[in-house]
């Protein structure tokens, strides 16, 4: 069975459709990067996906309509919306208290645990805490729900590149095994490329790449090109070309590596140049969200 | 997703989707003893205004034990009703200030409850709980309904206990005898008749903060406004449209009905030897206006928490 499956979802705001026929299948065990320019519809995809709106279309979160039980989806679905949503006046204690009241599945020993490694003290405020502190609780105490699914919207919103970095890590090596479900969406790409199974990309409401990260590496390569090739490189269909030092890099969908080897140097793209030469070409509002 | 490494067999985690497994088991009110200790870590106004409040109480009574000698030995010259009234009037004046007190703390606590959680973001972490909108609202509901007046109960009476003593230490002091106000000042049951106001109170009120609730989880900002003006605007446009004054009515009857209904002073006077006299529970409880606000009530809480179900932080 599938983690989340979703078809023909569809969601308007007034007259924009936020989402708009969206098809997508999570299976169990995966950690999918959901990309998409600002106004894509990653949000709204994750909020219909934790039952936070209505939606039109078919949607089933681990075999529940989130809309119509959002209390019993919490049992084995935790979200972390962004930083921000942690309330001021809080104490870490209280967190921590008031969690575990409501949550069977809330292994306080384990949020301790996280908790100590950190410099975060039980009686002090959120508002007392930075926002790197914040983040580091909130994944504490999110760490600690032993859920099925877990769902990160833009988890690393304004922090250094220090906390970011230790967010992954500890999500990988504390959190992560095969039977959980991470979606997470964000804008720093490249910090995420080595920890997903899975990427999509979403753009005006609906799917527009949907492959796994082995899929990726094998699909796709960069070229960059030596200067005597550039023409024949050209003739192969390039999916994008840019230039860098006054070199062309030129990225190729499904070409043979060994074909493309004779032209210049070869890699593997970056989601960020993907996301770019993917959605750079509808439009062009794409640039400075890839980055 | 597509790829091959996705077509894995079934594996025998899959079907935990379907029946979940063994959990702990969590009684249904533990959610709700939590969400109302979270109510109450947020919102410390709910028991530092009462307390204040007797504080405040309590430093005035201090100075009045000053010539607290002098007046107990004019008031043997008055008749007794008299005198019981004169002894009572402290502890009743402590009682009333208390509860107009809880009043307001209900009032603004209300207007905030559901309103505060969305302009925070913070609703998108209760959210992410498995916590119902139902429990959360009506944890909120039970706020001014149950946790303020046993609150008051408790800090009116723990007060009035003060002031005794108080007085009895000034009077012994003065080498005065402590017996006319002791049997004068029938502590016990005015306790119960307090109790008896308080549950009065909070149940004839009920539609009021249940009204409060529902604009402070409909408005995007200004909720005091959005919750007082609408009802002004209605009495006034009747005033001037059909020259009447029945919704005005309507809300007095709301604020000042349950002393109505719920008390008789005009049997018994101010001064009588009972002060259990002056209830009348039966008339309180076979009064229509009592039910009509109660259905009221749940409407309006039922409104809350399909509201809740779509609000999103503003």
């Amino acid at each position: 069975m599938a983690c989340i499956e979703a078809r023909g979802l569809r969601k308007a705001f007034g007259t924009t459709m936020a989402l708009n026929g969206l098809d997508l299948r999570v299976e169990e065990g995966r950690i999918l990067g959901l990309i998409g320019p600002n106004g894509a519809g990653k949000t709204t995809a994750l909020n219909a996906i934790l039952g936070l709106i209505p939606y039109q279309g078919e949607l089933t979160v681990l075999g529940r309509d989130p809309w119509a039980a959002r209390d019993q989806l919490m049992l084995d679905v935790s979200f972390i919306a962004d930083v921000a949503v942690l309330p001021r006046w809080l104490r870490v204690s209280q967190a921590l208290d008031y969690v575990a009241g409501v949550h069977p599945r809330f292994d306080r020993a384990k949020a301790e645990g996280f908790l100590a490694k950190t410099a975060i003290r039980r009686t002090s405020k959120v508002r007392e805490l930075s926002k790197g502190m914040v983040a580091q609780l909130h994944l504490a105490l999110v760490m600690a729900l032993d859920a099925k699914l877990l769902v990160l919207d833009e988890p690393t919103l304004g922090l250094d590149i220090l906390y970011r970095k230790q967010f992954y890590d500890s999500l990988l090596n504390d959190y992560f095994d095969r039977s959980r479900t991470i979606v997470v969406t964000t804008h720093q790409v490249e910090e995420i490329q080595d920890v997903l199974t899975d990427l999509m990309f979403i753009d005006r409401g609906r799917i527009v790449l949907d492959c796994s990260m082995e899929e990726f590496e094998s699909r796709y390569l960069e070229v960059m090109v030596h200067p005597d090739h550039v023409a024949a490189a050209r003739a192969l269909g390039p999916i994008h070309e840019r230039q860098v030092f006054g070199r062309s890099i030129l990225l190729f969908d499904h070409a043979g590596r060994s074909q493309l080897a004779a032209l210049g140097e070869v890699r593997t793209p970056s989601i960020a140049d993907l996301f770019v030469a993917l959605m750079g070409n509808q439009g062009g509002q794409a640039q400075g969200e890839a980055r | 997703m597509t790829t091959p490494a996705n077509a894995q067999p079934e594996s025998p985690d899959d079907s935990q989707g379907i029946t979940p497994p063994a959990m702990p088991a969590i009684p249904a009110t533990r959610p709700m003893y939590w969400s109302v200790r979270r109510e109450l870590w947020e919102n410390r106004s709910i028991y530092v205004a009462p307390l204040v409040a007797a504080a405040v109480a309590l430093f005035g009574f201090l100075i009045s034990t000053l010539t607290l000698p002098h007046r107990m030995r004019a008031l043997s010259a008055l008749d007794p009703a008299k005198q019981r009234q004169a002894i009572a009037v402290p502890y009743s004046f402590v009682a009333a200030l208390l509860i107009a007190t809880a009043f307001l703390a209900g009032v603004f606590y209300c207007l905030d409850a559901l309103h505060g959680e969305r302009r925070d973001r913070s609703i998108l972490f209760w959210k992410s709980l498995p916590v119902s909108d139902r429990t959360t609202v009506l944890s909120k509901a039970i706020v001014p309904l149950v946790i303020l007046p046993l609150l008051i109960f408790a800090v009116v009476v723990a007060t009035q206990l003060i002031m005794l003593l108080l007085s009895t230490a000034v009077l012994l002091g003065n080498g005065l005898s402590v017996a006319p106000l002791w049997d004068r000042l029938p502590l016990f049951r005015m306790t119960l008749g307090l109790l008896y106001s308080l549950a009065a109170i909070a149940l004839w009120h009920a539609p009021i903060y249940g009204w409060l609730l529902l604009v402070s989880g409909w408005a995007r900002r200004a909720t005091f406004l959005w919750a007082v003006l609408p009802l002004l605007a209605i009495s006034v446009f009747e005033r001037i449209a059909f020259r009447t004054w029945h919704f005005a009515f309507l809300l007095r009857y709301r604020l000042i009905g349950w002393f109505t209904e719920g008390f008789d002073f005009k049997t018994h006077g101010m001064g009588a030897i009972d002060p259990l006299a002056h209830l009348t529970p039966v008339n309180f409880l076979s009064s229509p206006g009592l039910w009509i606000g109660l259905v009221f009530a749940a409407a309006f809480l039922a409104a809350a928490v399909r509201l809740r179900r779509y609000r999103e932080p503003i």
